[in-house]
């Protein structure tokens, strides 16, 4: 088991009461799986993607990520664990508009003190994903899809246990989106990595393992692939 | 920590981002810059001081008074040294028969070798020494200058006429306004007596030098017998008294560079704290990303701070250095304005200061906005969110040091522990003011909202108190900038105007004195004759007090726990008496009694100050001693007198009846109405009554004027630092608010509002926060400079509101043409663009 969450609640303060955003949650993802988490708008799937990855805490429950409990972990400790175990790929792409394409792909290497071989490693990453030639490019000057396929590159470029997307495609047009969301599944595939989308895209949710369906905060459905295709 | 990748990722966070930056550098550059000069310029006048005492003494010791050394301190003077020189100083009316003009003068007799320490300078060289061999005068260069006068013309001093034997090219002893306006001659001590001009009442400085081989320690020695000398009515100078008085003469400037220094600094640094939280919130979104990817809050913090302060050293480096290259302009500036000229070297002390005071401020500011980069929390790659604020103990560790090193600084200036404290909370208490104040706007235009006003006008207000305001932001730093500003301008106002005042006006410009009681009538007669009023014309009696509140002087001397002033318990009184009080005077204790009935207790009216001096209340005993005759006299009233008028004016005041039989001379005192008439009164008065002396205002006041100007063009040269800062400050802290309302005003565009109404919104809105800041601001420095005026500087406080006004317009279209101009990305760039870039 690579992700598991046990009764885990999300509320934040309100001015005369509290917003309860996720309501028992509990899950288990294995080894391997490849998972969409899909629901209306407000349903509080950004939320859960965001506790899974360590990036915020839960206000009650518990969850571990690669058998590490990650709900009572300090903030360095799951920085740690994103920049080993975890790779993520966001809607917006999420890159440092500072760093060049390569640099951008570099960083969760360096950032794990393997400065050595991390540029190779980089560059054979970006030509897999179709950019060997752009290399020195800064974000601006790359389009949407080049963008996305540069996160994809990052994601991939520490090689994680676990891979969180969060609307993967939900910036591009449908023929890129396309061209990303078979460079995300072949990838994932090569590297054996378990991965965790959130979206809203029903075709891309089609295409994974297992499909938790949310709604205002709990889980409605939680079916692998073959009985709960949705349409 | 992992330092390399640290290092790595802040040159490549920069490399795109550095013109950002540009505000913050500027803004140490300027400050460090302006600490530097001042700091070289007060270290380079010390040092100069210390150096120049010697030579402008020109002896190791003087010992002076109103009266010759009496016989028993010459003993105990000979005890110590052999070697001295006389001097008898006094200031006369000259003529100058060649070219039938007459000028008051500083006229010095002296006997000896003096100066021993430096040259008298003369043109011819070898008229330094001769011109005591006989009945030669040396005459000021400057005057001889002014008249057309040679080395071979006359000049008449009193009874004699002396031929002008050389050019006087430089002056001893005395470095005060007096040298300006009444150009030193000097000749012979033995000539002196010759003249005629020293009559009983003259007011005639004698004064000996003294040179000193022996390790005596001087100091020590004037210690063990000041008391001595002091009793007799002498003054004793020493190399470090003339040092303690150079400084003193420039303590007011020092006092207001040192204020412009801390100003500078003070704006540097908000400058620096705006534009560093202007950075970190144009890097909340890499922040996030790099915490994202694993980097822990304190490497991300660390990337930061190694950026900025990586680029706050440079600047503080480009700081020093500029601020060092205007010292080397500074004598340019000060030219003619110091009494001697003042070596500008480079000072390492001033360099190091600005070093630290430039990297200490610049740190501490900045790690202010910068702490905040440890809790930018890794979601915000997510989504955009409002991080809670947090608690953060390390915040306000950062908060008490900026404090406790704003005391620091300002007590390496003042050297005083509650001096630094009282302007440390004086700085504080104005931060929190205008936090206040932003707060109570914010809560009022919330309460009393227009509901009913124009779309645009509740836009730009609401926009004061929605979610992401910079009320607070923008009042505090607008109004800190606007208050500094115009602090700045009230000081330099008062400080010039001050003086300016005192010739202002119809005023008399002219004081004739040392007429005999018998020319009275002639005196008068000769005024009238030019048709010149006769604005006073009153007697004048030296005397000298003897004791009070029933012990003598020498007691009150001897007592170590009086509280009564030295000068007060010393001055040779030259009284007046007079029926009725001056009306310019204004009467602050008891009732002026004007005339003197047989029998009565003398009551006599004191000056308020005066009266502090000798620390007497109405009612109390003073002794005089009139020339010889005793005169019991009782304090009937205190007075305070208007130091702004150019009338005579009296510390103390007989009623008539008492001393008229006294010796005594008049004053009077006149209004010319151009030069040529000055002149020609001049003229007619020292030919006709030779022993009166006729002093020129018009002439100060033009001299004066002069040192105003050069006064002036210091100062604005160095306030010019400060606004030039606080203009950059005023910038940064109005491009902090370009983030905060882009988006809102991107979304009205493409909702549909036009281009006047995106601009008319953000007018309302920075219009407002002008206002309300600068008003603040304004209002602050008002305190502000009162309480500077009435403690520090010691100036009449009047405010002229023309200039201020003109800050207050100045900011508030400022600030909206700044708020306007940062809203053309929004009018004219596509709004998808700047939706996909914010």
């Amino acid at each position: 088991m690579i992700l598991e969450a046990k009764e885990i609640f999300k509320t934040y303060k309100g001015l005369n009461k509290d917003l309860t955003v996720l309501d028992n949650i509990n899950f288990q993802v294995f080894k391997g799986e490849i998972l969409a988490i899909v629901g209306p708008s407000g349903s509080g799937k950004t939320t859960l993607l965001g506790l899974c990855a360590g990036l915020d805490n839960p206000t009650s429950g518990t969850l571990n990520l690669v058998e590490e409990p990650i709900s009572i972990m300090s903030e360095n400790e799951k920085a740690e664990i994103r920049n080993q175990k975890v790779g993520f790929i966001f809607q917006n792409f999420q890159l440092l508009p500072t760093l060049t394409a390569l640099e951008n792909v570099m960083i969760p290497l360096e950032l794990q003190g393997r400065a050595k071989g991390a540029r190779e490693k980089a560059k054979d990453l970006l030509e897999r994903v179709g950019l060997g030639g752009r290399h020195h490019h800064y974000p601006s000057q790359l389009s949407g899809g080049e963008q996305q396929r540069v996160s994809l590159a990052r994601a991939f470029s520490n090689d994680p246990e676990i891979l969180f997307a969060d609307e993967p495609t939900g910036n591009l047009d449908e023929e890129t989106g396309l061209i990303v969301e078979n460079l995300l599944f072949d990838l994932n595939k090569e590297k054996q990595t378990t991965l965790v989308i959130v979206t809203h895209d029903l075709e891309l949710a089609n295409k994974t393992d297992r499909i938790i369906k949310l709604k205002g905060g709990k889980i409605v459905s939680d079916q692998s692939i073959q009985s709960a295709s949705i349409v | 920590m992992k330092w390399t990748l640290i290092v790595k990722t802040a040159i490549r966070d920069s490399r795109k981002d550095r013109s950002k930056l540009l505000l913050f550098m500027s803004s140490i550059i300027l400050g460090v810059a302006a600490l530097v000069a001042i700091n070289s310029f007060n270290d380079n006048l010390v040092r100069d001081i210390e150096t120049q005492s010697k030579s402008l003494l020109g002896a190791d010791m003087t010992v002076g008074g109103n009266k010759p050394i009496p016989d028993l301190l010459i003993a105990s003077l000979d005890s110590l040294t052999s070697e001295h020189s006389s001097e008898v100083e006094l200031f006369s009316m000259s003529y100058l028969p060649s070219k039938q003009e007459s000028q008051f003068v500083r006229l010095k007799g002296l006997t000896g070798s003096f100066p021993y320490y430096g040259k008298l300078i003369t043109e011819p060289v070898s008229a330094a020494t001769s011109y005591e061999t006989g009945r030669y005068a040396l005459v000021d260069d400057g005057m001889m200058i002014q008249y057309g006068l040679d080395v071979g013309d006359s000049i008449k001093l009193g009874a004699i006429t002396f031929p002008i034997h050389g050019r006087l090219m430089n002056a001893f002893g005395s470095m005060d306004a007096g040298t300006s306006f009444a150009p030193s001659v000097y000749i012979s001590g033995e000539q002196m007596l010759a003249t005629e001009l020293i009559q009983p009442g003259s007011l005639v400085n004698y004064k000996n030098y003294y040179k000193i081989d022996s390790d005596i320690d001087l100091d020590e020695w004037k210690k063990e017998r000041r008391t001595q000398f002091r009793n007799e009515s002498m003054r004793i100078t020493t190399i470090e008294d003339q040092r303690e008085n150079l400084q003193e003469a420039f303590s007011n400037l020092n006092n207001f560079l040192n204020i412009v220094a801390l100003i500078s600094l003070l704006l540097a640094c908000i400058g620096v704290a705006s534009s560093v939280l202007i950075y970190v919130k144009t890097k909340v979104q890499s922040i996030a990303i790099l915490r994202c990817l694993g980097m822990k809050g304190e490497e991300a913090f660390m990337v930061y701070f190694l950026q900025i302060f990586v680029l706050g050293a440079l600047s503080v480096i480009l700081g020093v250095a500029i601020g060092s290259i205007i010292q080397v302009i500074l004598p340019i500036v000060l030219k003619g304005f110091l009494p001697y000229e003042v070596k500008m070297t480079i000072s390492s002390s001033a360099i190091i200061k600005g070093l630290l005071m430039g990297m200490l401020s610049t740190t501490l500011f900045a790690l202010g906005p910068l702490l905040g980069v440890r809790n930018i929390s890794p979601l915000k790659t997510l989504r955009i969110s409002d991080d809670p604020v947090k608690a953060d103990p390390l915040r306000w560790l950062i908060y008490v040091l900026i404090v406790l090193s704003i005391a620091g600084f300002l007590y390496s200036l003042s050297g005083s522990f509650i001096d630094s404290g009282i302007f440390t909370l004086a700085i504080l208490a104005a931060f929190l003011i205008l936090f206040g104040v932003a707060k109570l706007v914010t809560w009022c235009v919330r309460k009393f909202f227009p509901r009913n006003a124009s779309f645009v006008f509740r836009q730009g207000l609401s926009n004061l108190y929605r979610p992401n305001n910079q009320t607070q932001t923008l009042i505090v730093s607008i109004g800190l900038g606007t208050g500094i500003l115009t602090l700045l301008f009230i000081l330099q106002g008062l400080i010039l105007g001050n003086v300016e005042d005192m010739g202002a006006g119809n005023q008399p410009n002219m004081i004739v004195f040392g007429i005999e009681t018998d020319q009275k009538d002639e005196m008068e007669k000769i005024t009238k004759s030019f048709d010149m009023p006769v604005t006073q014309h009153v007697p004048v009696v030296t005397m000298e007090l003897s004791g009070w509140q029933g012990r003598s002087k020498k007691a009150w001397m001897q007592d170590t726990s009086r509280t009564a002033r030295r000068w007060a318990m010393n001055r040779e009184a030259r009284v007046s008496y007079r029926e009725e009080m001056s009306p310019d005077d204004e009467l602050i204790e008891g009732s002026y009694t004007g005339v003197y009935n047989e029998g009565d207790s003398i009551m006599i009216s004191l000056d308020q100050r005066y009266a502090d001096g000798l620390n007497v209340e109405i009612g109390d005993e003073l002794i005089w001693n009139v020339q010889g005759t005793i005169i019991k006299t009782y304090v009937g009233s205190i007075r305070k007198i208007n130091f702004r008028k150019m009338e005579s004016r009296f510390f103390i005041l007989f009623p008539t009846g008492v001393l008229e039989a006294a010796p005594q001379f008049m004053i009077l005192v006149t209004k010319s109405p151009n030069k040529q008439v000055t002149a020609d009164f001049r003229n007619t008065v020292v030919k006709s009554m030779p022993n009166a002396s006729v002093i020129d205002l018009g002439s100060i006041l033009a001299t004066l004027n002069d040192i105003i100007t050069k006064v002036s063009y210091v100062i604005k040269f160095m306030a010019g630092f400060s606004i030039l800062i606080g203009l950059i400050v005023l910038i940064s802290s109005l491009f902090l608010s370009k983030y905060q309302r882009i988006r809102e005003s991107v979304l009205l565009r493409t909702l549909g509002a036009v281009e006047n109404k995106i601009y008319k919104i953000n007018a309302v809105e920075y219009a407002a926060l002008g206002i309300l800041s600068a008003l603040t601001g304004i209002v602050l420095a008002v305190v502000g400079s009162y309480l500077l005026a009435k403690f520090v500087f010691e100036l009449d406080y009047n405010l002229s509101w023309w200039p201020i006004l003109g800050i207050f317009v100045f900011i508030v279209a400022l600030t909206v043409l700044i708020g306007l101009w940062n809203s053309r990305d929004v009018v004219k760039r596509s709004p998808l663009e700047i939706l996909r870039n914010v």
